[in-house]
């Protein structure tokens, strides 16, 4: 190739707009129908949980002795509990205990698993070892059970279950975050940012950090879903939201003694756990399928 | 082999350290003074003397750890506060009951989860893929609890086949021993099923694109010879490993599905435990669940050195 056959192909690619990582990954992802419907669902259950109040048809807290077991009619669209209350406004006022316990749990995972993560791959050494070793005991103890046991001794409420959960998700992201540090750090680029004096937090936050992100991103998703299904879990077990207030879980635990005769007790919270819980892993799916470097 | 089992054994102890000093410090949780709440309704001071001078708590941190752990390396794993059990005792009654649920559950999951990803991945891109693909979606996505109530009041209170909660011993009565537990395993089974045939699927899809796989097809086998002999034997070693882990998994599933088949096993004594605020039970209970999840991997780990002739050397 000659000088000016180089110049000329160089302009010319200059001259395509090139389109960045997270503009190519958005694109692939609306094209993803699954990864689609489950953004849409999770956004239709958050208009729910937020516009709770005026929505919802009854006060979730409503007692009728007049309306106790009723199935699913006109005037109460999911039927009523075994104290009369709407089953539908319960749901919907429900969506706020579930979507919050999924969000703030696995924030509060991030929190802390993040930056142990990147201590432990970025400096390596003792620190490297104890953090990883720590890890592996956290990882040994079943999620759930960790969970519960977490939740027994702090005590039964939807604060603590958040909580409880949010320590049980920790170890994955340590792990996660620690393994993406190792691999991006000997990068030529984060090399580069060392070798022109910027500080070790500064290359791992402006360097290394947007560069596992979107595996983290992926994570969080499908980890919201998992944290979903244990609060839930935690509060049919009575170590979550307290009665009276409403959360799907504790809706179950309250539908299983009525199940002979007012099965719908059952069916609707269950279907919400579901629904939502297979929104966040589509899009988690989807997300992953999308970020990935590998499929264009 | 045993410089490997020797590292990996070595390995283990940091591990096991740091899972005990995690349940210690549950302990520290506790909101107020530990022996009160353990002592529950009971005000007497002298029960809570005791509680105190049994669990050392007028002692430094680091002393409290050392007795315990020293317990524990002595099979001591506490007594029960309420029914004045040795734990023990308790974890060794409940087992085996956790442990005909967890096998009769990994057996389904492996039928239906190997079964399921082979189809998909041999049938790739046809309906019969997209119905696995959809039956791992619903697997990893419906709560464990809701599908027992479901599976109740289908088969129990509309057609009446099978009890809707108990136990029976294999001992005592088979056939009514598997009637109380096939329902419960199916809903134990079900999760796992589906992370295996996430696993099968995507072993069996390198395993038929492989080169001694496209030999096998030019020498003229037949297709089901290829796939049944050369790609599943190879496929399936790895999945074999993900069982043995879905096996420990499936100790936090039966958390949940004990309590709702009202099953006496290990699940149904944590969470017993919990309510009856028997915290020296609850720390018992994890810290042999973490034993046993922790064996199981190092099992997993032997069996797939093992069965890899290239990573014994």
């Amino acid at each position: 190739m000659t000088d000016a056959a180089l110049t000329t192909s160089l302009f010319d690619e200059a001259a395509v707009p090139v389109e960045s990582p997270a503009r190519r990954a958005l694109r692939r992802l609306v094209h993803r129908k699954g990864a689609m419907f489950g953004l849409a669902v999770i956004a239709l259950f958050v208009a729910l949980a937020l516009t709770a109040p005026l929505v919802s048809p009854y006060d979730p807290a409503a007692q009728s002795w007049t309306a106790v077991r009723k199935p699913p009619s006109a005037q109460h669209l999911f039927g009523t509990d075994d104290v009369g209350r709407d089953i539908l406004a319960r749901i919907t006022f429900g969506a706020r205990a579930s979507l919050l316990a999924g969000v703030i749990s696995v924030v509060i995972a991030l929190a802390i698993g993040v930056p142990l993560g990147m201590t432990a791959g970025y400096i390596g050494g003792f620190l490297d070892a104890v953090i990883s070793r720590l890890t592996d005991a956290m990882l040994a103890i079943p999620f759930l059970i960790l969970a519960i046991a977490l939740a027994a001794f702090l005590g039964p409420s939807l604060h603590n279950a958040m909580i409880a959960i949010g320590i049980s998700t920790t170890p994955i992201f340590v792990r996660l975050t620690r393994g993406q540090v190792m691999a991006v750090k000997v990068e030529d680029y984060v090399e580069a940012a060392r070798v022109v004096g910027n500080p070790p937090w500064r290359v791992a936050l402006k360097h290394i950090l947007p560069n596992i992100l979107p595996s983290l991103m992926v994570q969080a998703s499908l980890s919201i879903a998992a944290a979903i299904i244990a609060e839930a879990a935690l509060s049919f077990l009575g170590l979550g939201q307290q009665p009276p207030a409403p959360s799907w879980g504790s809706m179950l635990n309250a539908a299983q003694r009525f199940l002979a005769n007012a099965p719908w007790m059952a069916v609707w919270p269950g279907l919400a756990i579901f629904l939502t819980v297979v929104s966040f892993n589509l899009l988690g799916d989807g997300l992953r399928d999308a970020l990935d470097p590998r499929e264009r | 082999m045993l410089t490997f089992l020797g590292r990996r054994l070595l390995q283990l102890i940091p591990t096991l350290f740091f899972v005990s000093v995690i349940i210690f410090s549950l302990q520290q949780l506790l909101p107020g003074d530990p022996a009160l709440v353990m002592a529950g309704e009971e005000r007497d001071p002298e029960v809570i003397a005791q509680i105190r001078q049994q669990y050392r708590l007028d002692q430094p941190l680091p002393v409290q750890y050392a007795y315990w752990v020293k317990g524990v390396l002595s099979g001591d794993l506490g007594e029960s506060m309420r029914i004045k059990v040795k734990v023990r005792d308790l974890v060794l009654e409940k087992l085996p009951v956790t442990l005909q649920l967890a096998a009769m559950a990994i057996v389904i999951a492996l039928t239906i989860g190997i079964a399921a990803g082979v189809t998909s991945a041999v049938f790739k891109d046809s309906v019969w893929d997209y119905a696995a693909n959809v039956f791992a979606l619903w697997g990893r996505s419906t709560p464990s609890f809701w599908l027992g109530i479901m599976l109740i009041f289908l088969f129990s209170v509309e057609l009446g086949w099978l009890p809707a909660s108990g136990y029976v011993r294999p001992s005592e009565d088979f056939w009514g021993s598997l009637a109380s537990t096939i329902m419960p395993a199916f809903v134990l089974g079900n999760v796992a099923a589906a992370v295996l045939m996430r696993h099968t699927r995507g072993a069996m899809l390198d395993a038929l694109q492989s080169d001694y796989v496209r030999t096998a097809r030019a020498k003229g086998l037949l297709e089901r010879t290829v796939v049944f002999k050369h790609a599943m034997r190879n496929a399936l070693t790895p999945v074999i490993t993900v069982g043995a882990l879905e096996l420990g998994e499936l100790l936090s599933g039966a958390v949940l599905t004990e309590q709702i088949f009202s099953i006496p096993g290990f699940g149904k004594l944590i969470v017993d435990s919990v309510f009856n605020r028997d915290y020296a039970v609850v720390q018992g209970v994890v810290l042999v669940t973490a034993t046993v999840y922790i064996t199981l991997n190092l099992i997993a780990d032997i069996a797939y050195v093992l069965v890899n002739p290239r990573l014994r050397a």
